[in-house]
């Protein structure tokens, strides 16, 4: 996994609330032997963002000009709620985003997130607001994400967010959690002697 | 009196002597299993969590298997660790060959890497192949105190027994798989509290639909769930299932039933539960496991089941769910910005217009399965409303959750009933839960199913899905629109 320490990117707005992950990656695209990224790619959001015949839809906001490349998600409450599929953030991440920004998140997507590197940002009502705002005004608004601050920054606006402080590290040093559990193998052979 | 001897006294296992708590303050059914499976916690780290019993499924292991592979790790504990293949498999001829290239390679896969880390895979021509969730309960493998997880969301029925279960990302089977431990951190608890008798024509699944359109889809977001009361007491091990299998649907983490002697009656003839004396120990262990009295809830919810009407939902979410009998809501009258919008949103998909009645409104299709109402008792419930009769929709699916479920349906002539009604009789699997197999709702049809999630394009793209219990759907199919079982059951 790829350190995330900070960076500034443009944001795609998609203020819907309680986004599940059928929407997300629709179950027909999910079949894979391992992560397929241009098969993800073309999964992410694709019944919102294409027509039955496979044109784009052009009042999706991902289908517009003045969203193209961007890095930050910004979405409403509950986002990746339902199915614990990996492949919603694996679409994500596949599809340039390194950031979503909501006023909450489903348990199991923010744990598969944070396991891949991409940063699920909880902010205030009102920060969502303020930025929801500010980028419907300037689309190409440039947002800064600040892990080790734990800040979210953009012209006129800033807003902090609470991640826990081993997933901190884990992303700002590029650790694999897994390290941590193998480390441990001695205390779980302890444990397993017990039972 | 020392800790060890107060813990003897109470008859608490072994396990529990090692662990901070005991015979100190009172504690929940959560707490205790938590505290059982809490190998090491560090300050300023999750806690690293012991997996009792791994489920893996076709849809989500083979990246997982990469994963280890890269690394050159192996399966720590392949004993503890079973294989279905449930997602992807045909309903109508599993055993040939699947036509999708993908989908072949899929199962191959399944095989290949349970065959390779020597973990034991219900493969069709087991006998014991079904829905993982349908599976690990019918063969005693899933036990009470236990901790139990798989990569499917729906992971939280085995909380029916009492045993911690959760769904985990692809990442996070891989660290099972690697370590046989999950890194976690405490949940809040929420207690449901459900009394009353449920009145005819409700089922387990009208609870939780009722309780999940009080709760709302993010109600129970950072909790896990403790499901009490006399209306659960009285529910079958079946129900509990269905109940605990829709938790995951208000954002909870998990959701549990105390074990009693409903659990334990179901437990005791199956093959991989303890026997004889083992048995008895066991369940003197389990009944330890209840919530103390005086064990403090973070939140509470309370249920009147006796006030209960037979629940269909009409929205996009499993928390849209209303009495059969009302009408389609008016999204102006919902509380919040957001929520008016999804409404809206949910009615333009659905083609319901605010107001009208939902009974009586056209249904196409009826999907009785999934890991939610598959079962024996789902079945026989649909089945006694169908007999002798013949069904009005364009079709009705019903798929056992599992082999020894579809053999049981078989010995009591159920299939012919279905047969006869004009049902399509499967092979065990989610099918057109979420239509991964190629069994799916067309676009623009309406379909009574008695799975678990109606989201926009999950039963196929375009597919309108309203969630009901099997009694609703098996009286919709034979009406051929919206119906209330009530009508047919009296």
């Amino acid at each position: 996994m790829d350190a995330l320490i900070r960076f500034t990117g443009t944001v795609l707005p998609l203020p819907a609330r309680d986004i599940n992950n059928d929407v997300v990656v629709p179950g027909r695209f999910l079949k894979m032997i391992d992560r397929d990224d241009a098969r993800l790619r073309l999964a992410l959001f694709h019944d919102w963002r294409f027509f039955e015949d496979g044109r784009p839809r052009p009042e999706f906001p991902m289908n517009r000009p003045e969203h193209q490349g961007a890095t930050i998600l910004l979405t409403g409450a509950n986002f990746g709620c339902g199915s614990g599929r990996e492949k919603a953030p694996w679409a994500l991440l596949a599809s340039g985003f390194r950031a979503v920004i909501s006023t909450s998140f489903a348990e199991i997507f923010r744990s598969n997130a944070l396991n891949n590197g991409l940063l699920p940002v909880t902010v205030a009502a009102r920060a969502a607001r303020a930025l929801l705002a500010a980028v419907t005004k300037e689309p190409g608004l440039e947002v800064t994400i600040d892990l080790p601050a734990q800040e979210v920054r953009w012209r006129g606006g800033r807003a902090s967010f609470p991640i826990d402080s081993f997933s901190k590290r884990c992303l700002v040093r590029g650790w694999d959690p897994l390290d941590y559990l193998l480390w441990h193998a001695g205390a779980i052979s302890r444990f397993e002697r017990t039972r | 009196m020392t800790r060890r001897r107060f813990c003897e006294a109470v008859g608490v296992g072994a396990a529990a002597l090692a662990l901070p708590g005991c015979g100190g303050r009172a504690r929940t059914l959560y707490d205790k299993i938590w505290d059982a499976h809490r190998v090491l916690e560090e300050p300023g780290y999750p806690a690293v969590l012991y997996v009792d019993l791994h489920l893996l499924q076709d849809n989500t292991s083979s990246p997982a298997f990469h994963g280890l592979r890269r690394r050159g790790l192996s399966v720590r504990r392949p004993e503890r660790t079973i294989a279905t293949i449930d997602h992807t498999l045909s309903t109508t001829d599993p055993a040939r060959p699947h036509p999708d290239p993908t989908t072949r390679a899929i199962i191959e896969a399944m095989r290949a890497n349970s065959r390779g880390a020597g973990i034991r895979l219900f493969d069709i021509d087991s006998g014991q192949q079904g829905i993982s969730h349908v599976i690990a309960p019918e063969l005693g493998l899933t036990q009470p105190g236990m901790t139990i997880v798989c990569a499917d969301s729906h992971t939280s029925t085995h909380g029916a027994f009492g045993a911690l279960a959760f769904g985990i990302g692809t990442t996070d089977v891989e660290r099972v798989l690697a370590t046989q431990c999950l890194l976690a951190s405490r949940s809040k608890r929420l207690e449901a509290r459900i009394d009353g008798a449920l009145p005819a024509g409700c089922t387990a699944k009208d609870v939780i639909l009722a309780l999940l359109a009080k709760l709302g889809i993010d109600g129970a977001v950072g909790h896990v769930i403790e499901y009490r009361g006399s209306a659960v007491r009285a529910l079958s091990m079946e129900g509990r299932m269905t109940l605990c299998n829709m938790t995951i649907e208000a954002g909870a983490r998990a959701g549990l039933v105390a074990p009693d002697d409903t659990t334990f009656e179901y437990l005791a003839s199956r093959e991989h539960a303890p026997r004889g004396r083992a048995f008895d120990e066991a369940v003197v262990r389990w009944r330890a496991l209840a919530t103390d009295d005086g064990a403090a809830f973070d939140t509470a919810v309370h249920l009147d089941a006796s006030a209960l009407e037979p629940m269909v939902t009409w929205g996009t979410d499993p928390g849209t769910a209303v009495p059969i009998t009302a009408r389609v809501p008016d999204p102006a009258a919902r509380p919040g910005a957001g929520e008016r919008a999804s409404a809206r949103r949910a009615l333009a998909y659905m083609d319901l217009r605010p107001g009208e009645p939902l009974l009586g409104r056209r249904v196409d299709v009826v999907f009785l399965g999934s890991c939610t109402n598959a079962r024996l008792t789902d079945l026989r419930l649909a089945a006694a409303l169908l007999r002798g009769r013949r069904i009005q929709v364009k079709r009705m699916l019903v798929v056992p959750g599992s082999q020894q479920v579809k053999r049981a349906c078989e010995a009591e002539g159920l299939h012919r009933v279905f047969l006869d009604a004009g049902c399509e009789w499967r092979a065990p699997g989610c099918s057109m839960c979420m239509a991964l197999n190629g069994d799916e709702v067309a676009p623009g049809q309406y379909c009574v199913s008695t799975s678990n999630r109606n989201f926009e394009g999950r039963q196929g793209p375009g597919a309108r899905t309203f969630l009901a219990s099997p009694l609703t759907a098996a009286a919709s199919a034979l009406t051929g629109a919206l119906e209330d079982p009530r009508r047919w059951t009296r």
